[in-house]
């Protein structure tokens, strides 16, 4: 089924999980933050919260600012 | 020993990083700054290079970090970018910024209120960059901002401390910690801020770009101290008259 992470459409297999979708991308889960349909995930979710078709993820992370 | 939000900092100069050109050329002009807290931003992984993790470099125990909300245009932006702080690890602490116009940079500051407002009451220890308005100051005090953030001027710009006479205002009258933010390009400038009873600088861009960050750190360090020892000292009061500094008695072997 499709859906759309960080703005760009992903292919993954029906019945995948937020920690499917971090494997996949090789991210330690503790070293990003989940919005999955503009819900914030928690941690423990990850291996929980199952994706749908259309579903939208956004993957974030701490980076270099001011 | 300057104290934001009950928690204690020896260091003045709190440091931002972005702009540098490695992760090891950060990691290192860092701990040459030795101070104690520092920026990050908030941004999605880049999943071209997910392995691209700078922040694994800094020590959390070293540092704390500060999530800002940079990139938020209005209020309920910058109230998302903090739950997402939260969620990353952040804390409750937060670098409150709202920068509707990406030419200036400059903070907004109905948004801005508007934000501290709900922030803190969810219970963040809100810092909000803000311009340099003594009276938007006040306004943030009172809602519950755990310090001001005045801009010296504009983002990046290294012009230095260009509000100066509204950034006294704001110190004389603040009942929170003022942290100058913004634009300090060199370590005169952070000593001016300092000298002025400013209770911290922060420096990004200054150090980042400098030909070497690490000597660049240092020196504002130095200054950031030096600015603090002289205002706790007591300047001498300025005046348009000279004054002789030795004795104008003793001279009449002279006429």
């Amino acid at each position: 089924m499709k859906i759309v992470c960080n703005g760009t459409e992903h292919q993954v297999a029906a019945g995948a999980k937020i920690v499917d979708l971090l494997k996949e991308f090789d991210l330690a889960a503790d070293t990003v933050v989940v919005e999955c349909d503009t819900l914030i995930l928690k941690r423990e979710d990850y291996d929980r919260h199952e994706l749908r078709e259309g579903s939208v993820v956004e993957l974030i992370r701490f980076v270099g600012g001011g | 020993m300057l104290i934001i939000a009950g928690r204690s900092f020896r260091s003045r100069l709190f440091g931002g990083t972005g702009k540098f050109s490695s992760p090891a050329v950060m990691k290192e002009a860092l701990d040459a700054s030795g101070c104690e807290m520092v920026t990050v931003a908030l941004r999605r992984v880049d999943l071209a290079d997910p392995a691209d993790d700078i922040m694994s470099v800094l020590d959390r125990e070293r540092y704390l970090f500060l999530p800002n909300t940079s990139g938020a245009r209005d209020a309920g932006e910058a109230v998302r970018l903090a739950h997402l702080a939260r969620a990353s690890g952040g804390g409750e602490w937060l670098k409150l910024e709202v920068t509707p116009d990406p030419r200036t940079l400059l903070p907004d500051p109905i948004e801005t209120l508007k934000a501290t407002e709900i922030l803190v009451k969810e219970g963040f220890h809100v810092l909000p960059y803000m311009n340099a308005d003594p009276i938007l100051a006040l306004r943030l005090q009172d809602v519950g901002a755990a310090a001001v953030m005045p801009l010296g001027s504009p983002i990046g710009t290294n012009q230095g401390v260009l509000t100066k006479a509204m950034i006294e205002i704001i110190i004389d009258q603040a009942q929170v910690p003022v942290v100058v933010d913004a634009g300090l390009g060199a370590p005169s400038h952070a000593a001016l801020a300092m000298e002025m009873g400013a209770d911290a600088v922060l420096v990004n861009t200054a150090i980042a770009v400098a030909g070497d960050p690490v000597r660049m750190a240092r020196a504002f360090a130095m200054a950031v101290e030096a600015g603090r020892a002289a205002y706790e000292s007591g300047l001498g009061m300025v005046s348009k008259d000279a004054a002789a500094s030795s004795p104008e008695d003793g001279l009449g072997f002279l006429r």
